[in-house]
């Protein structure tokens, strides 16, 4: 007797749980033959209320926590993923990818999350500087994370255009929800499994599926949201997110990169979801002969 | 109607079937309330808290700012209603008035030591007389649950009676904390107790025990105030308090009383919040409302 495939159900990831989206709705995904491939969560406005509001409660825990810890957590993301691999290489050509490709795109994903595991405990001292003043200040200027950053990630890099902008965002201390690729979702729903047996706290990555189309106005006028990066070209959307980024002030970063190349792999990318703080603390004596600190 | 009311025997209280008010729950927690409604709704909830600090930090510094939120709750938005009353422990019951003066907002006390009401009733009774005496509009007191529970049931009436002789024009509020009282026929139970001893509104909990204001333990004693009403023709209030925090949480507790009691009930007269967190998320909901953007806490004030 032949034996019955069993097929997995895509579901998103808000808060360290696996819903289904709200709405109840769902968007068939079919392969170039029209093989569906599974039906995806079509998340609505609420599915993103929700993830934003799992998004804030974990940003005090995520960005509290020591910068190295942070770093051994996107290291296990690596090693996870690398264990994995094989799934992920299958899911990627089942999307379309050559299996040569595929196994390149995953190699470079987790290389990536490497390179921004290191970069956790780093930054702060490249970014950081102290400021000569003519006062009697010890004056210095430390980048600290923005918050909640939403993130519309890139379209047509499935896999390692998500890990290269969901990594330099939650290694700088920020907690995100991302939107993942609304042709090639299949990845980001596995990269959630991932995410969700390395240690990283529930809320810190929030991934829906669903269209750019429906979600971006709410992405970017959510008033609890503190950043938001956006992959895509659609020049209306663009137009729209840079007009609500104004409600709040929310930064709105608008990325056009070559995804597969080294030059994103750079602690710039870290940099800008970060707020520089200045302290001024008061210290006797400066500018005299001998040093007072 | 009667002046004197027929006392029963509180040993053969109803029993509840725990199923079934699940049930009724569950349906009752799916209604959808959507635009104008859920705008009047949250309105309506808003109006109908009793806005709470209950700590042992408490200043009077803290009070006074937690009395101008009561009054002020989102400037930016004009024409909201303020809360029903702020409540608050008897050393700052005239710190509250003196603030509140000018308003139409209630001040209410919490007494008979509570959280815990683990004192002699000489002392629960000062306690109710200092907190009348420096102007309390309305007394929140804990009863005995160690009596109750052990079955002193009379205890526990006679001591309701003695609190609401004290109270004077103040309205009563009898607290259950039904946290600690194990069953649904217990939580029954000590609502007919308190109703027939003379309680102004009934209340869930302290607030300082999980579980509180659970929706069961909430219907369950709503449909005690129903059938006191329709024995005696005398209405009740009811307050769940603590563990409400939501508009959504809000706006399922007024359906409730709304189906299960009727319109009448639907005022601050009759039914109140007792909650701390609750006015920020029903504003930002409003705000919501207004503007059709999500909102953030960062823009409503911390009280």
């Amino acid at each position: 007797m032949s034996r019955l495939e069993i097929l997995k159900t895509y579901k998103i990831y808000i808060g360290g749980q696996f819903p289904r989206t709200e709405s109840g709705r769902y968007y068939p995904l079919k392969d170039k033959n029209g093989k569906l491939l599974a039906n995806v969560c079509l998340s609505s406005r609420k599915d993103f209320r929700n993830a934003v509001v799992a998004a804030r409660g974990a940003f005090g825990g995520w960005s509290g926590r020591a910068a190295f810890n942070r770093s051994q957590i996107l290291y296990r993301i690596a090693e996870m993923l690398e264990s994995r691999k094989a799934q992920f290489i299958a899911e990627l050509q089942q999307q379309g990818s050559t299996a040569k490709a595929a196994e390149e795109e995953v190699n470079q994903s987790i290389d990536r999350l490497v390179y921004y595991a290191g970069w956790c405990d780093k930054y702060i001292q490249l970014y950081s500087t102290v400021n000569p003043v003519a006062s009697s200040h010890f004056n210095f200027s430390v980048p600290e994370p923005t918050g909640v950053v939403a993130i519309i990630a890139p379209e047509d890099s499935a896999l390692l255009g998500l890990v290269s902008v969901v990594a330099p965002c939650i290694s700088g201390g920020n907690t995100c929800v991302v939107l993942a690729s609304e042709s090639k979702p299949l990845c980001s729903v596995s990269f959630a499994e991932v995410l969700n047996s390395s240690d990283v706290t529930g809320g810190v990555v929030n991934i829906l599926t669903g269209t750019s189309k429906e979600l971006h106005s709410h992405f970017s006028s959510h008033m609890d949201v503190n950043a938001i990066v956006y992959c895509r070209d659609n020049k209306d959307e663009i137009k729209k997110i840079q007009q609500n980024a104004s409600l709040n002030v929310k930064r709105a970063f608008i990325y056009h990169k070559n995804w597969n190349s080294a030059e994103v792999e750079n602690p710039y990318m870290i940099l800008d979801l970060q707020e520089i703080k200045t302290t001024w603390h008061p210290i006797e004596n400066i500018g005299a002969a001998k040093s007072s600190y | 109607m009667n002046k004197y009311i027929e006392l029963i025997d509180f040993s053969k209280t109803p029993t509840v079937d725990q199923v079934g008010v699940e049930e009724r729950v569950a349906r009752l927690n799916s209604r959808s309330i959507k635009k104008e409604s859920k705008v009047y709704a949250l309105k309506m909830a808003l109006n109908m808290i009793d806005l709470t600090t209950l700590e042992g930090k408490d200043t009077e510094g803290k009070l006074k700012q937690l009395c101008y939120k009561a009054a002020h709750l989102h400037d930016a938005y004009p024409g909201l209603p303020s809360v029903a009353a702020v409540c608050v422990y008897p050393t700052m019951v005239k710190t509250a008035k003196e603030a509140l003066k000018g308003t139409n907002i209630k001040v209410a006390s919490v007494s008979t030591a509570f959280p815990a009401g683990q004192a002699p009733r000489e002392v629960k009774i000062l306690d109710t007389k200092y907190a009348v005496e420096n102007g309390a509009d309305e007394i929140d007191m804990v009863i005995s649950r160690g009596e109750f529970l052990k079955g002193n049931y009379n205890f526990v009436f006679d001591e309701i009676c003695a609190i609401k002789e004290v109270c004077g024009n103040a309205r009563l509020k009898v607290i259950f904390e039904t946290g600690e009282l194990s069953t649904l026929d217990n939580v029954r139970r000590a609502s007919d107790i308190a109703m027939y001893a003379g309680a102004d509104f009934i209340k869930t909990s302290t607030g300082k025990i999980s579980p509180a204001a659970t929706p069961t333990v909430t219907v369950v004693m709503l449909e005690a105030i129903r059938d006191f009403y329709y024995a005696t023709g005398k209405m009740v209030g009811m307050k769940p308090a603590g563990g409400i925090s939501t508009a959504k949480a809000a706006i399922q507790n007024l359906v409730m009383v709304r189906e299960t009691l009727g319109e009448a009930w639907l005022t601050n007269e009759w039914f109140r919040f007792g909650a701390s967190s609750l006015a920020n998320d029903l504003l930002m909901q409003i705000m919501k409302e207004a503007t059709g953007v999500y909102q953030s806490k960062d823009y409503f004030s911390i009280d």
